[in-house]
C-alpha cells in the first residue's frame, strides 16, 4: 500500500473543484472583451471573485487573481516595496520573520541585492511563533519610519506553527507600516478573515486546499499601494495584467468555498489523525521529537494537518528515501528544485543546532488522509530510523 | 539485488542504470551533489556536479521509472578529494582526483551509505569489466580500449569490488551512445567530460593559485643556471612542456620539459626529453584488488589514464611496491598512480613516491 503524506506540498483536487474546472474549461470568451462571449466569461470570473471574497472576509474588489502563491508573494513584496519607496525613498527596510517561505525570502534577497533594500528578521520563539513584542523590537532596531513593509506568514509550511497575525498587524499599524501575510498554508485549513486580520496584503494558492495548480490570489486592501510587476492589458485593478483564467478562477473559488465551509469538521478530523501520528511517533521510544508548538486536540498553535518530526542521529534525506521505499510519500521541508538537501532555515531559526536539524521529516495530512496512512507511517518508522542511523554512521 | 545507480547526468551512467534495470535488479538512481557552491551549480557548463547535470540524471531516472535522489556528499568530496588535491600539488606531487574520488567517494562514502540503507551494490557507468574468477571477483579492462577506465578504478579493493557493477565494460562508447538514442535518452549526444569536474575551465594552475597563493621562484636548467621564473612550483608537473614561460629558449633548439620539482627550494628544473625517461618506480599506499603478489612478478604497469602499459617486474613489500620497467617511459610524476595488470586483470595500484633509473640488473631474489 502507499500513503501520501505530502499534502502541504500539494493536495488532490476536491471533487467539487474538479467538476467546476472541467465545466468551465468550455466557457468561451475573453473576460476583458465587450462582446457577448466576453460578458459570459466575465460573469463567471466575477461570480468566482465574489465567492472567494465571501469565504475569506474580503470584498470582491480586494481579490487580485494570480497564477499562485509565489506570484502573489512576489507581487506583494516587490510591488509594495516599490510603491512605498516611490512615496518616500527613505523606506528601504523590510521586516520579516526568519521562517518565511522562499517565495518571500528570495524576492526580499533580490531587493536587497538590486534595490538598496535591507532586511530585519524577527526571530521566532523556540516553539516557532513570532510574537508581537519581538516584532515591535525588530521595528525599533532602527527607525520604524524607514520600514517599507512587514511580512509574516500565517502558518509555516514546514513546521505548521500558526502566527498571531491580528496582533502583529496591530503592531505594524501603530507605525503606519503596511503588512503582507503569506497565508498559502492557512487558507482553507484554519479560519482566515481578511478584514479581521488587519493585514493589507494576503497571498493564497489553489493547490494547497484542493484547487488547481496555477491558480491563486493576492488579497489587497483598496488603499494598499502596489506597483504592478507584470504590465499589459491592465486587468485586475491594473495591478496584474494578463488574460484571466476563467476555468481556473472558477475552480479556485469553488475549492476555497468548499474548504472553508467544511473547515470545522475537517479540522477536527485531521487534528485527531495528527495527534495520533505525533503521539504515536513520540511513543516509539526512538528519541523522536516534534518540532514547534503542539497542543493536543487544538489547531490554535499548529495546523491540523502538520506533523514535523526530528529524529536525532539521522539525515532527513535518508529517512525520506527509506519511507519512500516503504510506500510513504514524506518531505524534509519545502520542495527544492535543485534536489540538493539543505538544512532547513526554519528549523535553524528555532535555535536547534545544525547537527540536530538535519534529521527532520514533514508528514502533512489532508482531505484524503486516513487512519491507515497514520498506521503505515508508525509501522515503517522503527526500521527506517534504525537504517538511517546506520547510514549516517557509514557516510 | 537492490542497486544504487550513480547517475552523473551523462550518457554512460544513464545506460548503465537502464541495463541494471533490464537485468532485473531493483534500481534507485542517485546523483551525487559534490559542490555546495551555487556559482558552480549555476555557471559551470560541464563537470559532474552542475544543476543541469542533476536535471539530466533526474530526467533519465523518470524515463526509467526508478526513484531518484540527490545525495549530498559535498563535505566528503571537499575533504577527501579537493583538499587532498591541493595538498598534493602543494607538496610538489601530481595527484589524480578521479582515482581519489572512486576510492573515497563513489566506492566508500556512497557505497557505505547505500549498504547501510539496505542496498547490495553500486553501479556506475565506468568502462571496466568485472569477471568472476577462481579467487573471487576480478576487475578487468573494458572491451573498448579507447575508453577503458580500469586505471581510475585500480584503487578498489576486493571488498569494494564485491559490491560494484560496471554494466558498460563489454560495450564500446559508440554502441553506448546508439543504445542511449534507441532508449530515447536525450543525453545520448551529450559531450563527454574530460576536465577535472571541480575545475570546469581546465585552468588547474589558476585554480591552485587561488588556494595556495603566488610563490615566486626560479626555473633552472639541468646545469643549475636560472633560465626563468615561476609563480609557484605547485603549478608544474613532471614532463610538462607547455606554459614554462622561459626567459630564453634553449641554445640547442631542443624542446625543454619539466624534469624536477624541488618544493623545499621552490625551484622547477627543466631539461631535454632524454632526461625524462625512467624505468624504476617506487610506490606507496599499495592497494590490492585480490591476492597480493608474492616475490618478483611479471606484470604490466600503467602510470596514467589512457597511458600505455609497459611490461615490468614488480615486488610488493607491505604497503610499498617496487616496479622495474622493461624500458624507460617519460612523464612519470610523484603523486600519480601506477596501476598493475596481469593480462587484462587489474592486480592493484600504488601512489608513485619516486621514479628514477634502475641499473637494469636482475631483480634481487
Amino acid at each position: 500500500m502507499t500513503a501520501y503524506l505530502d499534502h502541504a506540498a500539494t493536495t488532490p483536487l476536491l471533487p467539487a473543484a474538479r467538476a467546476a474546472l472541467i465545466e468551465a474549461l468550455d466557457v468561451l470568451g475573453n473576460p476583458s472583451a465587450v462582446n457577448a462571449a466576453g460578458r459570459g466569461a466575465r460573469r463567471l470570473v466575477e461570480e468566482s471573485r465574489e465567492r472567494l471574497a465571501g469565504a475569506l472576509g474580503a470584498t470582491p474588489s480586494e481579490v487580485i487573481f494570480t497564477s499562485g502563491g509565489t506570484e502573489a508573494d512576489n507581487l506583494a513584496i516587490k510591488g509594495a516595496y516599490a510603491a512605498r519607496r516611490l512615496a518616500d525613498p527613505a523606506r528601504h527596510r523590510l521586516v520579516l520573520s526568519g521562517i518565511e517561505h522562499h517565495a518571500v525570502l528570495d524576492p526580499v534577497e533580490y531587493l536587497c541585492a538590486s534595490q538598496d533594500a535591507n532586511v530585519t528578521f524577527v526571530e521566532p520563539t523556540p516553539d516557532g511563533v513570532v510574537t508581537a513584542s519581538s516584532l515591535r523590537a525588530a521595528l525599533a532596531q532602527d527607525d520604524p519610519e524607514d520600514v517599507a513593509l512587514v511580512s509574516v506568514m500565517w502558518a509555516n509550511n514546514e513546521i505548521g506553527t500558526i502566527q498571531p497575525i491580528p496582533d502583529l498587524s496591530a503592531v505594524a499599524r501603530e507605525h503606519g507600516i503596511p503588512m503582507h501575510c503569506d497565508a498559502v498554508q492557512a487558507v482553507g485549513h484554519i479560519p482566515v478573515d481578511f478584514a479581521a486580520s488587519g493585514v493589507d496584503l494576503l497571498s493564497l494558492t489553489g493547490h494547497k486546499l484542493g484547487g488547481p495548480v496555477g491558480t491563486g490570489a493576492l488579497l489587497a486592501r483598496r488603499d494598499a499601494q502596489v506597483v504592478p510587476q507584470m504590465h499589459g492589458g491592465g486587468q485586475e485593478r491594473q495591478i496584474r495584467s494578463g488574460t484571466l483564467d476563467v476555468a481556473g478562477t472558477h475552480a479556485l473559488a469553488v475549492a476555497v468555498e468548499t474548504a472553508v465551509h467544511g473547515l470545522d469538521a475537517e479540522a477536527q478530523r485531521l487534528i485527531a489523525l495528527r495527534d495520533n501520528l505525533i503521539g504515536g511517533a513520540l511513543a516509539l521510544g526512538l528519541g523522536i521529537e516534534v518540532t514547534g508548538a503542539w497542543t493536543k486536540g487544538s489547531a490554535a498553535d499548529r495546523l491540523p494537518g502538520n506533523v514535523h518530526l526530528r529524529v536525532p542521529g539521522t539525515d532527513g534525506d535518508s529517512l525520506l528515501f527509506l519511507l519512500d521505499a516503504a510506500g510513504i510519500d514524506a518531505a524534509t521541508g519545502s520542495a527544492c528544485t535543485a534536489g540538493v538537501p539543505r538544512t532547513s532555515h526554519v528549523v535553524l531559526a528555532l535555535g536547534i543546532p545544525e547537527d540536530e536539524a538535519g534529521g527532520a521529516i514533514r508528514l502533512s495530512l489532508g482531505h484524503t488522509s486516513t487512519h491507515a496512512d497514520v498506521d503505515a507511517v508508525l509501522a515503517a518508522l522503527p526500521e527506517a530510523v534504525a537504517r538511517a542511523r546506520r547510514a549516517r554512521g557509514a557516510a | 539485488m537492490r542497486v544504487v545507480a550513480a547517475m552523473s547526468g551523462g550518457v554512460d551512467s544513464a545506460v548503465a542504470a537502464a541495463r541494471m534495470l533490464d537485468a532485473g535488479h531493483e534500481v534507485v538512481g542517485v546523483h551525487l551533489a559534490l559542490s555546495r557552491s551555487a556559482a558552480t551549480l549555476r555557471e559551470s557548463a560541464r563537470g559532474c556536479c552542475t544543476l543541469e547535470d542533476a536535471g539530466d540524471a533526474r530526467r533519465v531516472a523518470d524515463m526509467l521509472g526508478i526513484p531518484f535522489y540527490v545525495w549530498d556528499l559535498a563535505d566528503r568530496f571537499q575533504r577527501d578529494v579537493m583538499d587532498d588535491f591541493v595538498a598534493e600539488y602543494a607538496a610538489g606531487r601530481t595527484p589524480n582526483p578521479c582515482l581519489r574520488c572512486n576510492e573515497k567517494i563513489k566506492f566508500s562514502a556512497l557505497l557505505d551509505k547505500a549498504l547501510a540503507l539496505g542496498f547490495d551494490a553500486v553501479a556506475t557507468g565506468h568502462y571496466a569489466q568485472i569477471v568472476d574468477g577462481p579467487a573471487g571477483r576480478e576487475l578487468h579492462r573494458a572491451v573498448d580500449a579507447a575508453k577503458d577506465q580500469s586505471y581510475v578504478l585500480g584503487v578498489l579493493t576486493a571488498e569494494q569490488l564485491a559490491h560494484a557493477f560496471f554494466p558498460l565494460g563489454d560495450t564500446t562508447k559508440p554502441m553506448v551512445r546508439e543504445e542511449a538514442a534507441a532508449r530515447g535518452f536525450y543525453v545520448a549526444k551529450k559531450p563527454d567530460s574530460y576536465d577535472i569536474c571541480f575545475i570546469p575551465d581546465g585552468d588547474t594552475r589558476g585554480w591552485l593559485t587561488k588556494r595556495l597563493g603566488e610563490q615566486p621562484g626560479e626555473i633552472l636548467d639541468a646545469d643549475g643556471s636560472v633560465v626563468g621564473h615561476h609563480e609557484g612550483a605547485y603549478g608544474f608537473t613532471i614532463g610538462q612542456r607547455k606554459g614554462l614561460g622561459l626567459d630564453r629558449s634553449a641554445m640547442d633548439g631542443q624542446a625543454r620539459y619539466v624534469v624536477g620539482i624541488d618544493r623545499a627550494a621552490n625551484t622547477v628544473t627543466i631539461g631535454t626529453a632524454d632526461l625524462l625517461g625512467v624505468d624504476e618506480i617506487v610506490g606507496m599506499r599499495a592497494l590490492w584488488c585480490g591476492p597480493v603478489p608474492t616475490g618478483p612478478s611479471r606484470l604490466g604497469a600503467q602510470v596514467r589514464a589512457h597511458g600505455e602499459e609497459v611490461p615490468a617486474t614488480v615486488e610488493a613489500d607491505g604497503a610499498r611496491v617496487r616496479v622495474v620497467l622493461d624500458r624507460r617511459i617519460r612523464g612519470v610524476a610523484p603523486g600519480q598512480s601506477v596501476v598493475l595488470y596481469d593480462g587484462t586483470r587489474v592486480v592493484g595500484s600504488a601512489t608513485i613516491e619516486t621514479a628514477g633509473r634502475a641499473r637494469h640488473t636482475e631483480p634481487a631474489s
